[in-house]
């Protein structure tokens, strides 16, 4: 154990846990204004696999990553534009139009991958880019500000997300149709236009956390999330639909896993029981759920399509 | 209008489904028509190009040299879905159906006996669970861990390699204790993480970062996930060791040597049988002896002579029985 408590392995496991919360953070984050609003999105794994696709193969293309960041940006507007159709124009069930994205988005970036790439060939990954003065700060210079411009962004949008849905009017709006839609649109806010802008933030975001995925990996697979996405969405009712408890909730996901890794990777935890510890991030998800669920309250009006009639 | 909405949502489910379905069986392919060719069909876990397990059989089936017509379901993950396929190939009246996975086994065993005719290949397992029309099929996965291990060994400086596994199962745990055993009789320490899943690319990429913050100097994995170590192998300059298919292309310059699966020496073995009335009950292995494992070095990458030697001498042990590989 004492060979974990060295300053370059708590650095590299920080590092680490911060490397795999961010494309959590960026989906649970989406996920949170669209769940305010009152929509639930189960396809949030589906965009961020099309997305992640788009970017590898804008990369793969052009050789150009920031294109690639616009490509999954944009992927992510087009399914939004899709299913805010779906769910505010036609109201149809969430969970059930939300699962359909998730196995359109499966199906559609395998079949893609596979017409248009095969093999895996490895693009580049996205740069670390240092902040000056900070980047030097011992033990925690290297993890905070030695990182992508993507996780940069994750990160400060927690509280672009929080000033967002609390100080300002469209968050206002937000809210008051996740809510209470009938007495919002008695006061003359569309409800159908807030909950569409917020699927439109939302699943920009989930494309974000696809482009961050792939682009830190550098690389593409069919089902390269391997459920992250349903894991964002259950991080947003572990953080209680508040931006700072979502960022606590990728960050603990994130450094449970990283610990886990090193960990085993240091020999702390025997092989024999390798499996059963790579099942600690989602048993503290899971126990942090049910202490939570019952002190907070979900918006009254999640998952309820909105009809004047 | 609730009408119209069901509708949409059962369009773009039926939609993903369509999606899926042409993924799965939009590899179909052929080695060559003809009326009288063999039929054979392949169910894989993974892509069927995902450089490691899956595309190890789909590479050796196009090998055969044999008249056959071939078609590929792959990304059954899922294993119902597997068992779908291999009932599907069954009931089409395909000849060979090979179920790429220890994981389809159990479906295998309600399957086979309803189509006596057919012959399955399983595997990897190591007994045919009393089938009659069932050939198993494992590598001796080990030997070429051990001939990694000799030279990884020999090439660390640090003398702490890193080894990135997915569970702790099937030829994946005979390559790493092979690897082990020869690493360690080498002089070095080796770690090693199962990350407990076959496919998340990003949680073996982050097992290859906690391997190099513990000063590991040379990398090994197996399984489809290591791609994603594979990169942090590339971008940390440090030497990468590959299994199941040839992963050099992954990065010419620091893939050392791959261990690769030369099925087709089994599956000829077994369409020889068939095709003399045997159509199943036995089980074989590919190892290096039998020409089924092949240690594929990367000429881009430079080893000393000594290496060279060592890693021959390695071989020719293990296939005279001197070496033990610890498996």
């Amino acid at each position: 154990m004492s060979d974990f408590f060295t300053s370059s392995v708590l650095v590299a496991t920080f590092a680490s846990a911060i490397r795999l919360a961010t494309p959590y953070l960026l989906a649970s984050l989406g996920e949170t204004i669209g769940q305010r609003s009152g929509v639930l999105n189960l396809g949030v794994d589906g965009v961020m696999l099309l997305s992640a696709f788009f970017s590898y193969w804008t990369v793969l293309q052009t050789g150009n990553l920031w294109l690639a960041v616009v490509v999954a940006l944009a992927v992510g507007i087009i399914m939004g534009v899709l299913y805010g159709i779906i769910t505010v124009f036609f109201e149809a069930t969430q969970g059930i139009s939300g699962i359909g994205i998730f196995i359109f988005g499966l199906g559609f970036s395998d079949l893609m991958f596979r017409q248009q790439v095969g093999t895996p060939k490895p693009v580049q990954r996205l740069p670390s880019v240092d902040i000056p003065v900070l980047a030097d700060i011992p033990y925690i210079g290297e993890p905070l500000f030695q990182r992508s411009l993507l996780t940069y962004l994750a990160f400060a949008l927690v509280p672009l997300t929080f000033l967002l849905l609390n100080k300002t009017t469209f968050g206002l709006n937000i809210r008051s149709v996740g809510e209470n839609p009938q007495a919002a649109d008695s006061l003359g806010v569309s409800v159908e236009r807030t909950r569409f802008a917020a699927i439109l933030i939302g699943n920009s975001l989930a494309g974000l956390a696809g482009a961050a995925l792939v682009l830190q990996l550098g690389i593409f697979q069919p089902n390269l999330t391997q459920g992250m996405g349903f894991i964002a969405v259950a991080l947003v009712y572990f953080g209680a639909w508040r931006p700072l408890g979502v960022m606590g909730g990728a960050l603990l996901y994130g450094l449970v896993n990283a610990t886990v890794l090193q960990w085993k990777s240091l020999g702390i935890i025997p092989v024999s029981i390798s499996d059963l510890a790579g099942m600690a991030p989602a048993i503290v998800t899971i126990g942090a759920l049910i202490l939570l669920a019952r002190r907070v309250n979900a918006p009254a009006a999640l998952t309820k399509p909105f009809s004047r009639h | 209008m609730r009408k119209k909405l069901r509708i949409i949502s059962s369009l773009i489910a039926v939609l993903g489904v369509l999606a899926l379905g042409a993924t799965a069986c939009g590899s179909d392919d052929s080695s060559s028509g003809g009326g009288g060719a063999l039929t054979m069909a392949i169910v894989a876990p993974s892509a069927s190009d995902d450089l490691a397990f899956s595309q190890s059989m789909v590479d050796s089936v196009n090998a055969l040299d044999r008249d056959i017509t071939v078609q590929v379901t792959d990304g059954t993950f899922i294993v119902e879905d597997a068992a779908a396929a291999i009932r599907g190939y069954a009931e089409d009246g395909v000849d060979v159906i090979v179920a790429h996975g220890t994981q389809f086994g159990a479906s295998l065993a309600e399957i086979a006996p309803d189509f006596p005719d057919t012959t399955f290949v399983w595997g990897t397992a190591t007994d045919t669970q009393g089938l009659d029309n069932v050939f198993a099929y494992a590598p001796a996965a080990d030997e070429g861990g051990y001939v990694n291990g000799v030279v990884a060994a020999a090439i660390s400086e640090t003398g702490i390699i890193g080894v990135v596994g997915p569970v702790e199962a099937g030829d994946a745990v005979a390559y790493i204790n092979g690897f082990v055993t020869a690493a360690e009789a080498g002089g070095a320490t080796v770690n090693v993480t199962y990350t407990g899943s076959f496919g998340d690319v990003a949680l073996a990429a982050e097992a290859a970062e906690a391997h190099l913050a513990n000063n590991a100097d040379v990398l090994t994995g197996t399984a489809q996930m290591v791609v994603g170590a594979v990169g942090v192998a590339s971008d940390a300059g440090v030497p990468w060791f590959g299994t199941q298919s040839n992963q050099t292309s992954l990065d010419p310059d620091l893939v050392v040597a791959s261990q690769v699966y030369h099925w087709e020496f089994a599956l000829e073995e077994m369409l020889q049988l068939r095709d003399n009335g045997t159509k199943g009950g036995q089980t074989f292995e590919i190892n290096l002896a039998n020409g089924g494992l092949v240690i594929e070095f990367n000429d881009g990458f430079e080893l000393s002579d000594d290496v060279k030697a060592a890693a021959d001498a390695a071989i020719a042990g293990i296939i005279d029985g001197s070496i033990d590989t610890g498996a």
